[in-house]
C-alpha cells in the first residue's frame, strides 16, 4: 500500500483557521469537549470522513462516531494489535466530523506489536469459521436483548400486580435503566462490528496489492468481482421483494400493485381481495421480520429510516418487479451463473501469471480472501441496518414519552440532546414523576431543540475542507486506507482541486463497466426515489442496500462516495449496469434532468449539456 | 498441387519449419493450422533461394565476396550491394523454380482470376525472438499478375544484399552460407482498416490486457509510423475497454491503380472517427487470446479487418520487449500463508 512521496509545499488549513459558523456557537459548544479541536490539534493530518458522516451530524447522532471509533480503536490498539497502527482519533467542528490516525513510527514498538499481532489476528485467521459462526450467534443475542427492552411507560399509579408481586422498584427506574441498556447496547454492537472488519479488508486487500502488481493494469472492480461472495445477508432484502412479486403473481393479487399508489392504498386493496389479499399480507410479513430491518441510508443518521418504518421504497419496487416476472424474466438473483464466473475470472487470471511460484501465492492470497471476506458483506445488515434501527427507534420512544411530558414539541426533538443530556432529561423527567412536581425540562429544551435545528440546517450550506492540517508524505496506515480508500494520491487530487479549471468531467472510482448516456436524477434522499423513471440515471450521495431495487430500472448509476467494494458497485455489476462511484462531488455538480454519459469502465461521468 | 521442397502451403507448415519457410511463412502456417484466419498463400522455401544463387554463382561468387566485406567500409558495402541486388532483380529463376512459383500462384488464384497478392519477405533470421532483424527486408503490396508476383519474390531476395542487411550480417558475424530468405506468397486482404496489437500492455507489461492501435486503410501505414493510430485498450480476460484514444489519422494506405499502394488523404469525415467498433475490438480481443494461447507466450499480431468486416490477421510474432526482462516474482508462496498478510499489516519497510 505504499504512496508517491512528493514534497508539496502547499497543504490544507489548519484546525484554528476554522471558524464556527457564525450564530452556531451554542451548537458547537453542545458537542463533547473531548472531540473539540484544540491549538495542538493544528500539527496533525486530519481529513473529513465524508464517506460515513456526509451530512453535518446532529449532537445525538454524534454517538454514531463516539461508539465506532471507540470499537475501531480498541480492536486495532488493544485487542488484535495492529502493528503500525492506533486508532482513530475524530473531531466535530460545524456538525462534520473530521479524523486522523495514529500511526506507529517507532520501529521498536512496531516489532513488538507484529509479534502480538501475529499471535492474535493470525489465530483469527486460522479460526475464522469457528468465530465468524459465534460472532452471529452473539449478535443475535444482542438484538434479541435489545428487541426484548421494555416499553416505557410511566403510570399515574404503579401497576397493582407489582405492588402485590413485591417488585418493590418503581417504574421511573426502569426508564434510566433501559435508557443505559440501550445506550450499551451500542457502544457493544459496535465491539462486534470491529471484530473481524479490518482482517477481513487486509486479506483482501493483500490479494488486490497482488493482483495490482502482477497486473498493473487490472481495474479495482475486477479484483472486487473475483474476490466478492453473492450469499450475504445484505442482499436478502431485495431477494425478498422478487418473492413478493412472485407470490403477488402467484396469488392472483398483482392488480393491486401500481406506480404512484401507497402502501396503505395497496395494503387496504389487499385486505379487501379476502383470503389472496391476506395471503400475500402474510407473506409480507415473513418477508418484513427481518428482511425490511434494512435503512435508507448507510445508519449512522437517526433519519435514515427503515423499509420497515416506511413501506414505501419496498412498494415503490414492486410493480416493476411484477412486470419484470410476467415477461418471463427470472426473478431470483443467478448466483450459480455469478459464481461460475468469478470461479472463470480468477482461473483466467491465474493462467496469466508467468510463473508456478506465483501461481501458488495467488492461490494462497485469493484463498483466504474468500473465506474471510463473507464477514464485510454480511456484518452490515446485522449491525448498520438491523441493530441500529432497533437503536434509533428505541431512542424515538424516549423522544415521544419526552415530548409528552412537554420536553419539545416532537419526538424526533430527541435527536438534538446529546446521549449525555438526554440521560439528564430522563432523569429530570424521573425526578418529576416520583415527586409530583413538574419536570424542568420544558423550560430549558424547546429553544435549545430549536437553536440546534438551525444550527445544523446553516451548517449543511456550508462546504467543508476535504482535510485539515500538514499534508504527511505518505499515508501507511492500512485502516485508513483500507476503511476510507485515502491515499497521497488522493490528497494531491484535493489539493489541486480548485485549481483546474471548470470542467465536464467528473472522475470517481470506475465500479461497473459500460458506457450510457441519459437523463441525470440527482436524489438527495429515499423519499426522492420515486422521480427516478425507466432509463433514468441515478445520481446520490451514496447507495446502500436498500437502494436495490431501484438498480432494476435505471440505466447507470452515479454516486459521491463509495469505492469498488460499495454497494453500489456491486449491485450494479450485477445488473450489468455503468456504475461510477466516490466522485465527491457529482450531486453537486450534476443538475437534475441534465444529460449526463457514464463511463463506468473508465470511472468519469461527462456533462453534456 | 502438393507442398513440395519448393512450395510451402500454409496447411503444411508451421513453425518447426522454420529453416525452410522463415518466420514469417512458419508463423502464418502455424496461425492457418490453429484455425485462426489467415489470407491464404504459400511459401516459396529457402531451396528455390539456394537454387538460384548457386545458379548465379556459376557465373560469379556471392557469398564469398559478402563475407569478405568489412563492416566499416560503407562505400565497398554500398558497391556490392548495388550490384548483387541488380544481379538478383534480374536474373531468370532456374525452370524448376520458376514452373513450380506459377503453378502455385495460379492455384492460389484460380482459373483466369487474378487478385492482388501480397508478396513478402520470411528470413530465416527474421521474427525469431532474439533478433530485432525485422523490419530489414521488403514486403510488397498489392502485386498483380504472376510477373509482378515472380519479380517481388526475386526482389525480396535481392533485399538481402540491401546495404542495410549486409552490414547488420557483418557487424554480428554472422555467416554467409546461413542466410536463406523463403517468400510468404498471399492474398492481399482490401483492408477497410488495420493495425497492430499486442497481447500484453507495451507501457507496463501487463499480461492482462490487450493493447490495439489502428488506423483506415492498409495497416502498413500503422507498421511504417506514418499515421497516428487510434489506441484501445481491452481486458484480454474482461473484455473491458479502458482506453480509447482517438488520434487525427490523416492519411491512409490504398491500393493504386495497376498496383503497389499509395498514400491516400482521409476524408474529413472520418479523420477524427474510431476506426474500430466496440464489437470489432473484442472481436480482435479474441483472437488475440486464441493466438497467444497457441503459442503459449505473448504475442506482436499485425491484423486487417475487410471491407465485409472479417478480420484477417498479417502476422503474429513473439513480443519480445517484456519477455526479455527478468523480473522478480511478485510474490512467493509461503509456509505459512498468512504471512502475506504482513504486507498490507507490517508497513512500509
Amino acid at each position: 500500500m505504499s504512496t508517491t512521496v512528493t514534497t508539496k509545499t502547499k497543504g490544507f488549513p489548519l484546525p484554528s483557521s476554522l471558524k464556527v459558523i457564525a450564530g452556531t456557537e451554542q451548537a458547537q459548544a453542545a458537542y463533547p469537549y473531548y472531540i473539540q479541536f484544540t491549538k495542538e490539534d493544528d500539527d496533525r493530518f486530519w481529513f473529513y470522513n465524508s464517506m460515513h458522516f456526509p451530512e453535518p451530524m446532529s449532537v445525538f447522532d454524534m454517538i454514531t462516531a463516539e461508539a465506532a471509533y471507540c470499537a475501531l480503536g480498541s480492536a486495532n490498539t488493544r485487542v488484535h494489535c495492529l502493528p503500525t497502527t492506533l486508532g482513530i482519533d475524530y473531531r466535530v467542528l460545524n456538525g462534520r466530523v473530521y479524523i486522523g490516525g495514529n500511526a506507529v513510527a517507532d520501529p521498536d514498538e512496531v516489532a513488538k506489536r507484529t509479534q502480538e499481532f501475529q499471535k492474535r489476528a493470525f489465530y483469527y485467521y486460522a479460526n475464522w469459521e469457528r468465530l465468524f459462526a459465534q460472532w452471529k450467534n452473539k449478535m443475535m443475542a444482542l438484538i434479541r436483548e435489545a428487541e426484548a427492552l421494555p416499553k416505557l411507560d410511566l403510570p399515574e399509579f404503579e401497576p397493582l400486580e407489582h405492588v402485590h408481586a413485591g417488585r418493590g422498584i418503581a417504574s421511573n427506574h426502569y426508564i434510566l435503566d433501559t435508557y443505559q441498556r440501550t445506550l450499551e447496547g451500542y457502544f457493544r454492537m459496535w465491539h462486534h462490528h470491529f471484530e473481524f472488519l479490518l482482517l477481513g479488508y487486509g486479506a483482501y486487500l493483500t490479494f488486490f496489492d497482488f493482483c495490482k502488481k502482477a497486473f498493473p493494469e487490472i481495474s479495482d472492480q475486477t479484483v472486487a468481482r473475483m474476490v466478492a461472495g453473492l450469499e450475504a445477508e445484505i442482499f436478502r432484502p431485495d431477494d425478498e421483494l422478487r418473492r413478493l412479486a412472485k407470490c403477488a403473481i402467484d396469488l392472483g393479487v398483482e392488480g393491486q400493485f401500481r406506480e404512484g399508489v401507497s402502501p396503505d392504498e395497496v395494503i387496504r386493496s389487499l385486505k379487501q381481495l379476502g383470503e389472496p389479499g391476506a395471503a400475500w399480507l402474510r407473506e409480507l410479513e415473513v418477508s418484513r421480520h427481518p428482511w425490511f430491518n434494512i435503512n435508507v441510508g448507510d445508519g449512522f443518521y437517526h433519519y435514515h429510516r427503515s423499509w420497515n418504518d416506511d413501506l414505501s421504497m419496498p412498494f415503490a419496487a414492486l410493480p416493476g418487479y411484477i412486470a419484470n416476472a410476467k415477461r418471463g424474466e427470472r426473478l431470483e438473483r443467478q448466483t450459480d451463473k455469478l459464481m461460475a464466473e468469478r470461479k472463470q475470472l480468477i482461473a483466467d487470471y491465474r493462467e496469466l501469471l508467468e510463473t508456478a511460484e506465483e501461481r501458488a501465492a495467488y492461490d494462497q492470497m485469493i484463498e483466504l480472501a474468500h473465506r474471510v471476506f463473507p464477514y464485510v458483506e454480511g456484518h452490515k445488515f446485522y449491525c448498520e441496518h438491523w441493530y441500529t434501527n432497533l437503536f434509533f427507534n428505541k431512542i424515538r420512544e424516549f423522544g415521544a414519552l419526552l415530548a409528552r411530558h412537554g420536553f419539545f414539541p416532537d419526538t424526533e426533538d430527541v435527536f438534538q440532546l446529546s446521549h449525555y443530556e438526554l440521560e439528564s432529561a430522563i432523569v429530570d423527567l424521573m425526578t418529576s414523576w416520583s415527586n409530583g412536581s413538574l419536570p424542568r425540562g420544558p423550560e430549558r429544551w424547546p429553544a435549545i431543540v430549536r437553536e440546534r435545528k438551525a444550527a445544523i440546517a446553516e451548517w449543511a450550506k456550508h462546504e467543508t475542507p476535504p482535510a485539515l492540517g500538514p499534508v504527511p508524505d505518505i499515508i501507511d496506515d492500512p485502516a485508513i486506507v483500507m476503511l476510507w480508500g485515502i491515499t497521497r494520491e488522493n490528497l494531491d487530487t484535493w489539493l489541486t482541486a480548485g485549481e483546474q479549471p471548470n470542467s465536464n468531467e467528473i472522475k470517481g472510482v470506475a465500479a461497473s463497466s459500460g458506457v450510457v448516456e441519459g437523463c441525470a436524477r440527482v436524489v438527495k434522499s429515499a423519499e426522492e426515489i420515486d422521480r427516478l423513471s425507466h432509463g433514468d440515471i441515478l445520481v446520490c450521495q451514496v447507495t446502500n442496500p436498500s437502494w436495490a431495487p431501484v438498480f432494476q430500472k435505471i440505466a447507470a448509476a452515479v454516486s459521491d462516495i463509495g469505492g469498488s467494494m460499495s454497494h453500489a458497485a456491486i449491485v450494479a455489476r450485477e445488473y450489468g449496469l455503468p456504475a461510477v462511484v466516490g466522485t465527491g462531488t457529482a450531486t453537486q455538480k450534476i443538475k437534475d434532468g441534465q444529460r449526463i454519459r457514464v463511463d463506468g469502465g473508465r470511472g468519469i461521468v461527462t456533462l453534456l449539456e | 498441387m502438393p507442398s513440395s521442397e519448393i512450395i510451402g502451403w500454409f496447411a503444411d507448415i508451421g513453425l518447426s519449419d522454420r529453416p525452410t519457410v522463415g518466420g514469417k511463412g512458419g508463423s502464418l502456417g502455424e496461425l492457418a493450422r490453429a484455425a485462426i484466419p489467415v489470407p491464404p498463400g504459400f511459401v516459396v522455401r529457402t531451396a528455390a533461394f539456394e537454387r538460384f544463387l548457386s545458379a548465379l554463382e556459376k557465373d560469379e561468387p556471392i557469398r564469398t565476396r559478402v563475407e569478405a566485406l568489412d563492416e566499416n567500409e560503407l562505400d565497398k558495402i554500398l558497391a556490392l550491394s548495388q550490384q548483387l541486388r541488380a544481379r538478383l532483380e534480374n536474373s531468370m529463376l532456374p525452370d524448376d523454380v520458376n514452373s513450380e512459383i506459377l503453378a502455385a500462384h495460379a492455384e492460389l488464384c484460380g482459373e483466369g482470376n487474378n487478385p492482388p497478392l501480397a508478396v513478402r519477405s520470411s528470413a530465416t533470421m527474421e521474427d525469431a525472438a532474439d533478433a530485432s532483424f525485422a523490419g530489414l527486408q521488403d514486403t510488397y503490396l498489392w502485386t498483380i499478375g504472376t510477373r509482378a508476383t515472380v519479380r517481388c519474390v526475386r526482389s525480396c531476395w535481392a533485399s538481402l544484399y540491401s546495404a542495410a542487411s549486409i552490414t547488420y550480417r557483418r557487424k554480428h558475424g554472422l555467416p554467409e552460407s546461413g542466410v536463406a530468405m523463403a517468400v510468404v506468397v498471399q492474398a492481399m486482404v482490401n483492408a477497410r482498416k488495420a493495425g497492430v496489437m499486442f497481447t500484453r500492455s507495451p507501457m507496463t507489461g501487463d499480461r492482462s490486457v490487450v493493447t490495439i492501435e489502428g488506423s483506415w486503410g492498409l495497416g502498413s501505414s500503422v507498421v511504417g509510423g506514418e499515421v497516428t493510430p487510434d489506441r484501445f485498450v481491452i481486458g484480454k480476460i474482461t473484455g473491458e475497454i479502458s482506453v480509447r484514444e482517438i488520434s487525427d489519422k490523416h492519411v491512409q494506405h490504398e491500393p493504386a491503380p495497376g498496383g503497389g499502394i499509395q498514400d491516400v488523404e482521409t476524408p474529413e469525415e472520418f479523420r477524427k472517427v474510431p476506426c474500430l467498433s466496440d464489437a470489432e475490438i473484442v472481436a480482435l480481443r479474441d483472437i488475440a487470446r486464441r493466438v497467444e494461447r497457441h503459442y503459449g507466450r505473448p504475442q506482436d499480431i499485425e491484423w486487417a479487418i475487410d471491407y465485409a468486416g472479417e478480420i484477417h490477421l498479417l502476422q503474429s510474432r513473439p513480443e519480445t520487449v517484456w519477455s526479455a526482462k527478468d523480473r522478480a516474482p511478485v510474490a512467493r508462496p509461503a509456509e505459512n500463508p498468512l504471512q502475506h498478510v504482513m504486507k498490507i499489516f507490517g508497513g512500509r519497510r
